[in-house]
C-alpha cells in the first residue's frame, strides 16, 4: 500500500499559557502529505490557540512545529526568522479565516485579491496574473464577470470562496482552516464543502481544519483530534472517533448532536 | 486474506453510569481469497459490530484483525485509510455522501481516489449504474433525494467499482427487488471468482445459500446471549 514515509508537518509538545490559564498543553501529532485532520472541541477548548501556534500567529511556550520545506527539508518553524515564515505563509502554507473579511483586502477587486498573492511570489506579467485570477474565480464558482468587483459587493458565501481562491492560487501544500463554514447558511456550506473536498483531492493538499461542526469533519477529515481544556483527549480515524468514541467528553460531544 | 484472532470488544458508556457492555468475546476465524463467509445470529448478536471492527470503524480492545499483512487493531489511521482505499471495500446499509455531488461522481469516487483518470472512472461507474438499473436521467443528480432502494443500489455500485481483494457486505440485498437482487448476487459471485475474500450479513436466506461458502454464528461469541448451544462457528459444507 502507498503511504508516505516522511510527515509534512510534525508537531511536538506544543503548549501555550495565558498567565496561569492553559491555552493548550502537550499537543503532538504528525500530518502526512494528502492527509486532512480535523480538530474539534467546544468553545474555549484550545483549538484556535493551537491553530494560531501552528501557523505562527502566536508563539508557543514550548514545543516544535517542524515543516518539511521544499528546499531545506524538515525545519522548525517556531525558530525560523520572521521573513522565512512569511515566505512560507505566501507559498506552501495557506490560512483560511472563519470571517472572510479577515483574509481578504476589502478595498481591492476580487481579481486583485487573488492576483496579490501571485505577485507576492514574484509574478509580474499583468495578463498572466489576470488570467490565473479569472481561472481561479471560476474554479470556486464565482462568475468571471465579477473579477473587477470588490468583495464588499459579494455575499458571505462568495467572500468565503474568494478567500479560498486567494489562498490556493499559489499551490500551497498545507492549508489551515479556522471554522471555514462557520456563519454560512447550510446550502452554502454544502457547496463549499463539496468544493473544498474536490480541491483537496485534485491538488493533493494536506489540511488542518478547526471546527465545532462534526458533520463537516466527517465529510472532510481523514483524522480527528478532540480537545478539551487545552488538551487532546482523543485522536484517531474520523469515523472511528465519531462512531465509537472512547473518552467521556467525546461521547458527550457525539451524543449531543441533534438529529435532523 | 482476512484473519481474526482472539478478538474481543466492550463498549464503555461514560455518561450512563460508566456501564460496560461486553459485545464480542474471543472470536477467531479466517476468510481465504475467493471465499464468502456469512455472519449469522439474531438481531443484536453483534454481526454489524464485528463487521465495523474489521473495517476499523469500531475500536477493538484485544486480539488482532489482519487483512493481508496489516493488523487493523494496531494500525495508524493513515494505514487504515490506505487499506480502505486499496484493499478493503465496505458496503454499508446507508449511503453517506457530500450533498450536491452527482450520482455518477459518487460512484466513480473510489477509483478517483486510487488515481484512475476521470473518464475511466466514470466509464466504470456508468457500467455499474446501468447494470444496477439506475436510469441514466438520475446520474447527474445527487443521490440524497433518491428512494431507499435506489440509494442502496448506488451504494452497491460504489462498493463494487474497484475490485477490492477483501470486502464487507452489510445486507447488500435488503430492500431490493428480484431483478436487482439477482444483479447484486452475480456481482458478489464475480468478485469471488476474481479472488476477493468476502464477509457478509444476509437476512435473505436464499441469497446466503447461494453465495456463501460458510456461516459463522456470531451469537456464540456474544456474552449474555446464552440461547445458543456451544457449537463454535457452525459450518455448512461447501456446495459450490
Amino acid at each position: 500500500m502507498s503511504t508516505d514515509l516522511r510527515p509534512l508537518l510534525s508537531v511536538k509538545d506544543i503548549s501555550k499559557r495565558y498567565g496561569s490559564h492553559i491555552g493548550c498543553a502537550g499537543v503532538s501529532f504528525d500530518l502526512y502529505p494528502g492527509e486532512v485532520m480535523g480538530i474539534v472541541g467546544e468553545s474555549g477548548s484550545g483549538k484556535s490557540t493551537l491553530l494560531n501556534c501552528l501557523v505562527g500567529h502566536l508563539t508557543p511556550d514550548t514545543g516544535e512545529v517542524v515543516f518539511d520545506t521544499r528546499v531545506d527539508g524538515p525545519k522548525d518553524t517556531t525558530t525560523m526568522s520572521e521573513s522565512e515564515r512569511r515566505m512560507l505563509g505566501r507559498t506552501d502554507w495557506a490560512f483560511v479565516h472563519q470571517h472572510a473579511r479577515d483574509g481578504l483586502r476589502m478595498g481591492v477587486s476580487a481579481g486583485g485579491n487573488v492576483g496579490e498573492r501571485l505577485m507576492a511570489v514574484g509574478e509580474r506579467h499583468y495578463g498572466d496574473i489576470r488570467d490565473k485570477a479569472t481561472d481561479w474565480l471560476e474554479r470556486v464558482e464565482i462568475d468571471a464577470a465579477r473579477v473587477d468587483d470588490r468583495p464588499t459587493t459579494f455575499s458571505g458565501g462568495m467572500q468565503q470562496r474568494l478567500q479560498i481562491a486567494r489562498n490556493l492560487v499559489t499551490g500551497p501544500r498545507l492549508v489551515f482552516m479556522d471554522e471555514p463554514t462557520g456563519g454560512l447558511d447550510v446550502s452554502v456550506q454544502a457547496r463549499l464543502l463539496d468544493l473544498l473536498r474536490g480541491l483537496v483531492r485534485d491538488m493533493g493538499l494536506s489540511a488542518i481544519i478547526v471546527t465545532h461542526d462534526l458533520a463537516v469533519v466527517r465529510l472532510l477529515a481523514d483524522r480527528l483530534m478532540v480537545m478539551k481544556s487545552g488538551r487532546v483527549v482523543e485522536a484517531g480515524l474520523t469515523d472511528q472517533v465519531l462512531d465509537d468514541p472512547q473518552h467521556a467528553y467525546s461521547q458527550l460531544l457525539v451524543s449531543s448532536v441533534l438529529q435532523v | 486474506m482476512i484473519e481474526l484472532k482472539d478478538v474481543s470488544k466492550t463498549f464503555t458508556l461514560h455518561n450512563q453510569g460508566s456501564a460496560v457492555i461486553e459485545v464480542i468475546n474471543d472470536v477467531s476465524f479466517h476468510v481465504a481469497p475467493g471465499e464468502c463467509v456469512a455472519l449469522t445470529g439474531a438481531s443484536g448478536a453483534g454481526k454489524s459490530t464485528l463487521m465495523r471492527m474489521i473495517y476499523g470503524n469500531y475500536l477493538t480492545q484485544s486480539g488482532s484483525i489482519r487483512i493481508g499483512d496489516v493488523d487493523i487493531v494496531k494500525a495508524e489511521p493513515r494505514t487504515v485509510i490506505a487499506m480502505r482505499r486499496e484493499v478493503l471495500g465496505y458496503v454499508s446499509q446507508f449511503l453517506r455522501v457530500v450533498p450536491r455531488v452527482p450520482t455518477l461522481d459518487v460512484v466513480a469516487d473510489p477509483l478517483r481516489a486510487l488515481g484512475v483518470s476521470a473518464e475511466e472512472a466514470r466509464a466504470r461507474a456508468q457500467e455499474l449504474l446501468t447494470r444496477l438499473n439506475i436510469p441514466e436521467r438520475l446520474w447527474t443528480l445527487s443521490p440524497t433525494t433518491f428512494s431507499g432502494g435506489e440509494q442502496q443500489r448506488v451504494n452497491i455500485a460504489r462498493g463494487f467499482v474497484h475490485a477490492y481483494p477483501a470486502m464487507l457486505l452489510d445486507e447488500p440485498t435488503a430492500s431490493l427487488d428480484a431483478t436487482n437482487r439477482e444483479v447484486v448476487l452475480s456481482l458478489i459471485e464475480e468478485a469471488k471468482a476474481g479472488g476477493a475474500a468476502i464477509i457478509g450479513i444476509f437476512h435473505d436466506e436464499a441469497a446466503r445459500e447461494r453465495v456463501c461458502d460458510r456461516e459463522i454464528d456470531v451469537s456464540v461469541f456474544t456474552p449474555g446471549l446464552s440461547s445458543c448451544s456451544g457449537s463454535i462457528g457452525y459450518q455448512k459444507e461447501t456446495a459450490a
